[in-house]
């Protein structure tokens, strides 16, 4: 896979999230919640970047028990735990994942987050943007948007630190 | 420890045919299951369309109630049947009974029946998964699982569900004990050691062979006890007089607060349920800061969860 974003640039795309997520946070209280295993990760340094006491929690969601696709044949992916310990009741939630492609992740998010509560509204922010949707889902705010950039075949990987040993964004076949 | 261990059971018939790394997935997997009973919409969709049959022949009111509730959290359909007044009081046998069940479509059959071995015998007659919930004397498999979970949260070990170093009493009609049997082997698995007690009765002496220590006496491991694990006295299970009288185990075997007084103050006091209060333990113990009995009870839905995402989630050897 070939290196579409290093170390520094990723640090860059970072920035350039938050302060699109700042600039529209205005009213009401806000709240980040990630999608693991990546988005949590984004979540927690998107909020220490806007300053951690401007939002009312930072949450992780494991959307693994609300995928599309769980009745198919296969063994049973991995399910880890959800953590969103405040209420998200009338609040503005920002969900935070890595990469966006189908936009089946963000509908098992969306239907997950509801069994919570009743959010004021919901925003989506991504690192990468990938292209290649397959429902009505768009994002709010975008670091690295890649759409029409990407063969129909070719994946899309962030590498994010403590889960990678660094941070960078990957293109290509996987091998 | 790989976070990515790959569960290959179709069925859960006992602790005997989990790893320890089998053991501590579906523990850290029940995990995941166990906020989904605080949240508002407690009900997940991750079996939606799936039939869950609970077959029992016995009487049974909480683990059934459990595995109902956990199967409808999972979003699961649930169909009670009954073993007593049914087709079986007919004269069907055990492998018709399991097999016109199947053919009403079903995704698992969770059973529980008085004589040991009958889930292993269910799960060769049918082709859905099958989860024992207790069969005679031999397992009982979710229950040995959310001890283990109740034990690893409140003596701090969730991180790995290692038992390295921590001692546990199982007391009580250990020889009767389906309970007794799956906790030796879960407990064990993750790295505890474990001191059987009763009455020579209801302890023989071959259980040494399973790799515990035998007392005799409560009094004498009262203090090396991190865990004191007290059995029901199963009086529907006894053929004959196995102790004197009722007094006399509660005086030899209850768990008393004078008892309680005596082991480590952190000692965690646990039981199957129901309880005969007065007998194997007295109500100021049951209800005292020290019981982790009704925590016993939360956690087997979440581990029961888990058990029933993974068992249906795993394809059939046959079906390739």
């Amino acid at each position: 896979m070939r290196e579409l974003a290093d170390d520094a640039r990723v640090d860059e795309l970072i920035d350039e999230l938050a302060s699109s997520i700042e600039k529209n946070m205005r009213g009401g209280v806000w709240a980040l919640i990630g999608i693991r295993s990546r988005g949590d990760l984004l979540a927690r340094r998107l909020a220490e970047r806007i300053g951690p006491d401007r939002f009312a929690g930072v949450g992780t969601l494991d959307i693994t028990l609300y995928r599309d696709d769980l009745s198919e044949i296969g063994p049973q992916p991995v399910v880890r735990t959800t953590e969103i310990d405040f209420s998200i009741d009338d609040l503005h939630i920002i969900l935070v994942d890595d990469v966006l492609m189908t936009g089946r992740s963000i509908r098992a998010a969306l239907q997950s987050l509801m069994d919570f509560g009743r959010p004021s509204r919901v925003w989506l922010a991504v690192l990468v943007d990938r292209g290649g949707r397959e429902l009505p889902i768009g994002p709010d705010h975008v670091g690295l948007a890649l759409e029409g950039q990407m063969d129909p075949g070719e994946q899309v990987q962030v590498l994010l630190r403590p889960h990678d040993a660094r941070d960078a964004i990957l293109g290509g076949s996987t091998p | 420890m790989s976070e990515d261990h790959p569960w290959t059971h179709t069925n859960l018939l006992g602790i005997d045919q989990l790893s320890s790394a089998d053991i501590r997935f579906l523990l850290r997997t029940a995990a995941g299951f166990a906020d989904v009973s605080t949240r508002s919409v407690k009900k997940v969709p991750a079996l939606r369309g799936k039939v869950i049959v609970n077959l029992f022949f016995e009487d049974s009111t909480r683990t059934r109630a459990s595995f109902s509730l956990a199967a409808s959290r999972l979003s699961a359909d649930v169909l009670d049947f009954s073993g007593k007044g049914s087709s079986t009081s007919k004269g069907e046998t055990l492998r018709d009974t399991a097999r016109t069940i199947e053919s009403m479509g079903v995704d698992a059959i969770v059973c529980r029946h008085p004589l040991s071995g009958a889930a292993v015998q269910l799960a060769q007659s049918v082709r859905c998964s099958v989860i024992n919930a207790g069969d005679g004397k031999h397992e009982h498999p979710t229950q040995a699982l959310l001890d283990a979970y109740t034990i690893a949260s409140r003596k701090n070990r969730e991180k790995n569900f290692d038992f390295d170093g921590l001692t546990v009493a199982i007391v009580g009609d250990i020889v009767h004990s389906r309970v007794a049997r799956s906790n030796i082997q879960c407990l064990q698995r993750l790295g505890a050691h474990i001191v059987l007690v009763g009455p020579p009765t209801l302890l023989p002496s071959t259980f040494s062979q399973l790799g515990c220590e035998l007392s005799y006496e409560l009094d004498t491991v009262l203090e090396q006890a991190d865990v004191i694990y007290l059995l029901r006295v199963q009086y529907e299970r006894l053929a004959g007089p196995a102790f004197p009288s009722a007094r006399e185990y509660a005086a030899c075997f209850g768990m008393t607060t004078a008892r309680l007084a005596r082991a480590k103050s952190d000692v965690l006091i646990m039981h199957p349920g129901p309880l005969n209060r007065g007998l194997e333990i007295d109500s100021a113990v049951a209800d005292g800061p020290n019981s982790a009995i009704l925590e016993q009870v939360t956690h087997g839905l979440a581990v029961r969860m888990a058990t029933l995402y993974l068992v249906t989630g795993t394809p059939h050897p046959d079906v390739v």
